[in-house]
This record gives C-alpha cells, sequence and structure tokens, in this order.
C-alpha cells in the first residue's frame, strides 16, 4: 500500500484527507503516481496540471522531493501547498 | 552542544516561563534572545474573525528539528525552544515563540531570525483566514510557480 495524505487547501479541494491505494507499477515513482491521479478527472486533473499556477509540494516519508522519486511498498506520499506557518 | 524543544500545541504559551527556562537552563547562558508571532486583527484589507491553523504531524516537527540542526552549526548555541500553536486562534493570540539561550548576544539574535526565516519557508504549516469578506487559505509569499512543472 501507498498512503496518499493531503493537506490545507488540497485536502479541502479533494474533500479527504487521505487514501491507501495499492503497490503496483502504477505508482512505482512519484511520477507515475502523479499520472495515475490526474488519469482520475477532476478536481486531480486541474489539482495537477502543470499550466495552471495551484502549487503543490510533494513530500515523500515527510521529506519534500524535487525530483522523481522512486516509491516503495508502504510509503507515505503527501500532496500540499507552499507552507505559510509562523 | 545543547538540547532543545520543540512543541506544536492548541493551547497557549506564556513568554516569561519559557524565558525563564531558556535563562536558567546553564550558568553559562549570557543571552536569550526571542520572537513571538502573533495573529492580527486585519488580514489583506478585511477585519479578521479567526485563523485556522493546519499543520502535518510528525513532518512539522522533523523540519523544525532539521532547521534547529543547522542553527546549530552555525551559531554557538546553548539552547532553543520553539512552540507553534495550531488550531483555531483569534487576533491578539500568540501563533508562535522561538527562543535561544547562548553564551553572547550576536549568536541568540542571528540564530533566532534565522529559525523564523525558515520555519517560515521550510515547515508544514499553513493558514486559513476567516474574514468579514470571506474565508480564504492564506497564500505563500514567495510561491515556487513552477513546483509541479518538475515532474512534466
Amino acid at each position: 500500500m501507498v498512503h496518499l495524505r493531503y493537506f490545507a487547501k488540497i485536502r479541502e479541494t479533494l474533500g479527504s484527507d487521505g487514501e491507501k491505494i495499492e503497490f503496483n507499477e502504477h505508482c512505482q515513482d512519484v511520477k507515475s503516481l502523479l499520472e495515475l491521479l490526474k488519469s482520475r478527472g477532476e478536481p486531480w486533473a486541474s489539482l495537477l496540471e502543470t499550466s495552471i499556477p495551484v502549487h503543490v509540494l510533494v513530500a515523500v516519508n515527510r521529506v519534500v522531493i524535487k525530483n522523481n522519486q522512486i516509491l516503495c511498498d508502504g510509503d507515505e506520499v503527501a500532496f500540499f501547498p507552499p507552507v505559510t506557518g509562523g | 552542544m545543547g538540547t532543545f524543544m520543540i512543541v506544536i500545541q492548541h493551547q497557549d504559551f506564556d513568554t516569561g516561563t519559557e524565558i525563564k527556562r531558556l535563562h536558567e537552563i546553564s550558568p553559562s547562558v549570557g543571552a536569550v534572545a526571542t520572537f513571538v508571532g502573533i495573529v492580527r486583527n486585519i488580514e489583506g484589507q478585511a477585519p479578521l474573525r479567526k485563523m485556522l491553523l493546519e499543520h502535518y504531524p510528525g513532518m512539522t516537527e522533523r523540519c523544525l528539528e532539521n532547521i534547529v540542526d543547522v542553527a546549530r552549526n552555525r551559531w554557538q548555541l546553548i539552547e532553543v525552544s520553539i512552540i507553534h500553536r495550531v488550531g483555531e486562534l483569534i487576533s491578539g493570540d500568540q501563533i508562535v515563540f522561538v527562543g535561544v539561550a547562548g553564551e553572547h548576544r550576536q549568536d541568540a539574535f542571528s540564530a533566532c531570525q534565522f529559525i523564523m526565516d525558515f520555519l517560515k519557508t521550510d515547515v508544514p504549516i499553513w493558514k486559513k483566514a476567516f474574514t468579514e469578506e470571506g474565508e480564504y487559505w492564506i497564500e505563500a509569499k514567495e510561491s515556487d510557480g513552477d513546483a509541479m512543472d518538475r515532474w512534466s
């Protein structure tokens, strides 16, 4: 399983704070996971569409990643907007 | 070397108690520098009703620990305290406390500012404003416009 978690505006847009999906070839890395999620249609397609200025950060096992990354069974992948704490 | 305290909590904190803890942690402490963030009464142009703070439990603490580690490598610090509140806050409420104890003021001042600057950009905490003119998530001031393009 891969545990997906959604925070803040993304959580509200998706109407969910997370889900668990089966680990398979469709989520073997972050890039393929994003393709899988976009293929669900709206609101995922717009949320992850690169040409639309909705900014989404991706963290794997609680570390923000800057490039594609291999995923393993049991990983936690989080999606959230740029942070605004403090 | 030294220690640190990192707490994410709903309840308020007492700055006097926190400063006293930093002061008394070691007789070698010669300086305590602090920052307190407070909810303002205006958000954008509209009077604020309340602010909702959400965070990513586990990752928040880990990011703060990383920031403290980096600060410790740059300056001579004896103790660091970070308290960040989450949940519903109203105008005038305290949001965040950063306190740094060192032997001398310059290291304490610099580390305190450094920690706050990185807290603002690296720690997974988000604010939603509820104002007289509507509710919305606060936008990051320096948003990474190409955040998702690296995946395409």
